[in-house]
């Protein structure tokens, strides 16, 4: 279950960002950016308080968090695995290795494993497209991934975590 | 001395491995006690043959590659820091033929030197455009650009120097400079490497920018898909600081220029010069109705100059060697370099620069060496997911903005993706509806809708459904997206549908005749 209230840490981390951030021009983005960066994700009970630091509504800051990708507003696993979608890792054979992935890992895009190792996640162009098919783990780009590289990968991650 | 060897750093490299393959070397001449040093450099756009590990010598650096960790023992037991014989040894890289043909301007330093040394920078030319643009009056700078015929090349290829012109004209206490960093499409990454390997050219080039149109405050807008290129330019900025290129008074000349950059967060439409303006200004990425250009109101309310990385990183040798130079390059009224990026399913993808005018063959079979799984390529889609899928037949096509026109195509950003002949060209149709759906901002309503309807429509082909019928659906649905929609996203979306309708009907179980929307 989501938490109801925001813990005192997590309070403390988001109110230090809004101090440093508020009074920026075109603020929300960077401060949501530094609030993911810190707690993996932008908890939804933080709204309020973002909003009438940058004198938002809280549809505002909702509408925002929810129209771009990259943000999150639930917990993810330990480790993000993104799978790039794009048609240069198409050209590749990234469809079977995006197969390969859900079934090895059993859940689909936007799930986390239920040991809450792994989120996966779809994304569109990596900018490695020289090198396809490629995944990004937890901001490091792989390239030229195949299913026993991924099995590899995915090891490490479980092991490490 | 130490002998240098030189491992890029370019997240290309990184995702092959150059991080251990730099650790193995250096952990390897420390057992046999040699002494070298390790230089991470940028990379030479030789993807094909990254980890790519050169040796600096008398007759210049030598080559070794592609290099796998496990490649490492026998290089030192070849002596390859003495240039011994290895079945891996490439020769003196600037000779390999690959790298010979290309015409590299934008892309000059690449591979050479390190990202973030801003001696190595001065030392291999930089600065110099801004120092002659320090000596010029804006208008000057302006005419210079458009004198060099200098296109966007985000993809839009609107002439740079106009662009900047109305910006200029155009009064205001405060103008904006925006790089538009968001690179997208797939199939695509010269930005990445410029942000990455040679991040001072950008910066020089958005402080002309700044001269030019009077612009005081710069934002590059970077795709969070790029952790690495955030990094290297937060770095190059602080150092440019320190330096005196950034701040109250650049290089002493009274003049101002503040850089900052802000992280996009993933949606494919802030790559949309307006819908990028309010994702800075911290609002959802939706388009703006046009006009007012940006040019006259853009970020906050103000004139502002929104580029691409490649045009502005292209400002400083146009500065440097003057509009003619740059002009020289090229053919029809496509003038100067293209970076191409070669992608997907290729022998030997990588960065080639050359000017306008080289055909997509050339770029396929001599550079590119044909397709890696050995079988036949049979459609290349050029300028990303908003791209025509282009047959073998119309390979001759020289690179050259008015040519892709004339066959209904685009250059885009000069992304080529190449498909074998395995690929199913319904099923690229319907992922190009489903991008669309999936980036769509949702403020119009052919993009929003009509997005969704093409994939339900192209689900009854590919199920092989009354396929006469819905292929007409799909042309009109075409024709709505393309006439009616606010923006590129949807009203582009028809290019990449219809070329695969139009070029390859058998896959979608059709017989048609080639139309247009």
């Amino acid at each position: 279950m989501e938490d109801l209230v925001l813990n005192p840490q997590d309070y403390k981390i988001i109110n230090r960002h809004i101090l440093q951030y508020q009074s920026m021009p075109g603020a929300l983005l960077p401060l949501l950016h530094a609030i993911q960066d810190d707690l993996g994700f932008v908890p939804e009970i933080a709204y309020p308080l973002i909003s009438s630091a940058l004198s938002l509504s809280v549809a505002e800051v909702h509408g925002v968090v929810t129209f771009y990708h990259h943000f999150r507003s639930h917990k993810p696993g330990r480790h993000i695995l993104q799978v790039c979608r794009a048609e240069s890792c198409q050209a590749m054979g990234s469809e079977m290795l995006e197969l390969h992935i859900k079934e090895h890992l059993n859940i689909d895009f936007h799930e986390t494993t239920s040991d809450g190792a792994i989120t996966l996640e779809p994304i569109y162009c990596l900018g490695n497209c020289a090198c396809s098919p490629a995944v990004m783990i937890d901001e490091e780009v792989y390239g030229r991934v195949d299913n026993k590289k991924i099995d590899q990968l995915i090891s490490d991650l479980k092991r490490a975590s | 001395m130490s002998i240098k060897i030189f491992v890029s750093k370019d997240s290309t490299a990184l995702s092959l491995g150059a991080d251990q393959v730099a650790e193995v070397i250096a952990k390897e001449a420390q057992a046999r006690k040699l002494d070298i040093q390790i230089v991470r450099n940028s990379s030479r756009g030789l993807f094909w043959l990254e980890t790519l590990v050169e040796v600096e010598t008398v007759r210049g650096r030598i080559g070794f590659g592609p290099i796998n960790p496990n490649d490492v023992n026998s290089l030192f037991d070849a002596d390859f820091i003495k240039g011994g014989k290895h079945p891996l040894a490439l020769g003196l890289v600037s000779e390999i033929d690959w790298l010979k043909k290309q015409e590299r301007l934008t892309f000059a330093r690449m591979g050479i030197t390190e990202p973030t040394s801003i001696d190595q920078y001065i030392e291999h030319d930089g600065f110099q455009g801004l120092k002659n643009a320090l000596n010029l009056n804006p208008q000057a700078i302006v005419q210079t650009v458009t004198d060099s015929g200098l296109r966007g090349r985000g993809g839009a290829a609107f002439p740079t120097g106009i662009k900047w012109k109305t910006v200029l004209d155009t009064k205001a206490t405060q103008k904006y400079i925006v790089c538009n960093a968001d690179e997208g499409d797939s199939g695509t990454y010269s930005d990445r490497m410029i942000m990455e390997g040679d991040p001072f050219v950008l910066i020089e080039g958005m402080i002309i920018a700044g001269l030019a149109v009077g612009a005081s405050q710069g934002y590059i807008y970077l795709r969070s898909e790029y952790p690495h290129a955030l990094k290297t330019l937060n770095e190059a900025i602080e150092k440019a600081k320190s330096a005196g290129y950034l701040g109250d008074d650049i290089l002493k000349s009274g003049h101002a220029f503040h850089l900052e950059v802000r992280r996009a967060a993933g949606a494919y439409i802030c790559g949309e010069e307006t819908s990028l303006l309010e994702s800075l200004e911290g609002k959802r990425g939706l388009v703006r109705f046009k006009p007012p250009l940006p040019a006259i109101e853009g970020l906050f309310g103000k004139p502002t100059a929104v580029n691409n990385v490649i045009s502005l990183a292209t400002i400083p040798i146009i500065l440097a060697k003057g509009a003619k130079y740059y002009q020289d390059f090229g053919m029809g009224r496509s003038r100067g370099t293209l970076p191409i990026q070669l992608a997907g399913n290729l022998k030997r993808t990588g960065l080639v620069e050359k000017a306008f005018g080289v055909t997509l063959r050339e770029l396929l079979y001599d550079f590119g060496g044909g397709s890696l799984s050995g079988k036949p390529i049979k459609a290349v889609q050029v300028g990303g997911p908003l791209g025509a899928y282009l047959p073998e037949s119309q390979f001759d096509t020289p690179l050259d903005y008015e040519k892709f026109s004339e066959i209904w195509a685009i250059l885009g950003h000069g992304g080529i993706v190449a498909f074998d002949e395995t690929v199913n060209m319904a099923k690229m149709a319907r992922y190009a509806f489903d991008f669309c759906a999936i980036e769509s901002c949702g403020k119009c309503t052919p993009c929003r809708v009509g997005s969704t309807r093409g994939v339900e429509v192209m689900d009854h082909i590919i199920a092989g459904k009354d396929v006469e019928k819905h292929a007409t659906l799909i042309r009109d649905l075409s024709d709505t997206m393309f006439n009616g929609s606010l923006c590129a996203l949807g009203g582009m979306t028809p290019y990449p549908v219809l070329s695969a309708l139009n070029h390859f009907p058998k896959d979608f179980g059709v017989d048609v005749k080639e139309t247009k929307a």
